[in-house]
């Protein structure tokens, strides 16, 4: 009688990829590819619960910087994509041109309730726009919080795809970015806002703008105030003086 | 008959009901040749075992986040995972066989791929391990399947009787009959 055969003789090995493909499907592993922005070529980390990074990746930085900045922050490992369809980098190549990420799918596992509010408002202004911080603050009701807001905008894991970099300092400068107030005032200039500009206004007084045929005051760079032509364009510091001469605040902008 | 024979707490579930996130990674990698040889069992493929395989650590990993810990506490999990990667596999033939045009059984993994240039022992061993397999693919389902569980992954008949949902006594005497069935194939091989 011949015995059986050891059971290594018997069993086919699972494929080597099988294990880091599970956990990135359930997003316990991380993998990151470069696609270009409106600023230049940018690290996208993503897993299968959604994308969970960016970064720039136009700096001296290696991919290696990234990694290891990335597996501090998230305590997962991350890797390269090995498999890249072209309609996810079509997707995303939109997205960061248009800051909103619509369409995509993100993982913010990390980031607080707070967080995500504040980075859900913030998804609300549209491309060519910007707010101040206290403005979210208010958008999410909790007025008061606007240096929480500052913070949580800083903890962006996902800067460009969520645009914190169209939130500015409430005396209308243009502020801090995570990448460098560089990058924030080249992306904003993309977008068409005009950083050197709105920076002279505020400067000025001009922190609303209101028309006098409609009586409707705005945030300056709303797309309503820039359809006001010249001869009716009325500055104000304050929504109340607006109130007080009796404008009303625009809906979509919410000043 | 008992099904149920006393298992010893499995140490990895312990983990897994303290730490999901950071002993998922011990759970795959422990498990993936029993997880794929049952998927490449059922589907006879190698790719469609991975997606299979893949598919079953995923419905795996959910399962787990949404069980209390005292239920994750108490799993056995070579026969869980057995278990959940049969039925997922039951289900995945199914839905196979309800579609119309199916692409045919695939049979080339029995092959062993690149035995050029290779120390002649090695060829000879990998020749028999196909062989092997091959013998073991053609036993009849529930004998091949006892066989497997128990002499290639190593399961004890107290697993086996809880991923099979069989009494033990059934689950042996599949395994003797299996493994008479294998005996019986080689010697004809070898001895026709």
């Amino acid at each position: 009688m011949n015995p059986l055969p050891s059971p290594d003789l018997m069993r086919t090995a699972a494929p080597s990829d099988l294990a880091p493909t599970v956990l990135f499907r359930v997003g316990l592993a991380d993998e990151y590819l470069t696609v270009e922005s409106p600023v230049g070529p940018v690290f996208v980390a993503r897993n299968g619960r959604g994308v969970s990074a960016t970064a720039p990746a136009f700096r001296a930085d290696a991919s290696d910087a990234f990694e290891a900045a990335f597996a501090t922050r998230f305590g997962r490992p991350i890797r390269p994509a090995r498999r890249v369809d072209r309609s996810e980098v079509e997707a995303l190549v939109a997205a960061l041109r248009e800051g909103r990420g619509r369409g995509v799918r993100f993982d913010l596992r990390a980031t607080t309730a707070f967080g995500r509010e504040v980075l859900d408002a913030a998804r609300r202004i549209p491309r060519g726009e910007i707010r101040p911080y206290g403005w979210i603050a208010r958008e999410i009701g909790h007025p008061a919080a606007v240096r929480a807001v500052g913070s949580a905008l800083g903890r962006n894991p996902v800067p460009l795809l969520i645009p914190c970099h169209r939130v500015v300092r409430s005396d209308g400068h243009i502020g801090d970015y995570a990448w460098g107030s560089a990058v924030k005032r080249a992306v904003l200039a993309t977008e068409g806002v005009a950083p050197d500009e709105v920076e002279r206004e505020a400067r000025a007084g001009l922190h609303y703008l209101g028309s006098d045929t409609t009586h409707i005051v705005c945030w300056p760079t709303c797309h309503h105030a820039r359809r006001i032509q010249a001869r009716h364009r009325v500055p104000f510091t304050t929504v109340g003086e607006a109130v007080a001469a009796g404008y009303r605040p625009c809906r979509d902008c919410r000043p | 008959m008992d099904t149920e024979e006393a298992l010893p707490a499995d140490p990895l579930a312990v983990r897994l009901a303290r730490d999901l996130d950071g002993t998922f990674e011990a759970v795959v990698v422990s498990h993936a040749d029993l997880v794929y040889g049952l998927a490449l069992r059922s589907t006879r493929d190698p790719a469609a075992a991975e997606d299979l395989a893949q598919d079953a650590f995923v419905r795996a990993y959910r399962a787990l986040a949404g069980y209390p810990p005292e239920r994750v506490r108490g799993l056995h999990l070579r026969p869980w995972l057995t278990r959940l990667t049969i039925n997922l596999a039951h289900n995945r033939a199914r839905d196979r066989l309800a579609r119309p045009a199916q692409a045919p059984l695939d049979d080339a993994h029995l092959d062993v791929a690149d035995e050029a240039a290779r120390p002649e022992e090695a060829v000879l061993r990998r020749e028999s391990a196909a062989a092997w397999r091959a013998r073991l693919a053609a036993l009849p389902r529930h004998y091949g399947l006892a066989v497997e569980l128990r002499h290639v992954h190593g399961l004890s008949y107290a697993e086996m009787a809880e991923a099979l949902q069989r009494p033990i006594n059934t689950v042996k005497v599949h395994v003797h009959r299996g493994v008479a069935l294998l005996r019986a194939a080689y010697e004809k091989e070898i001895q026709p």
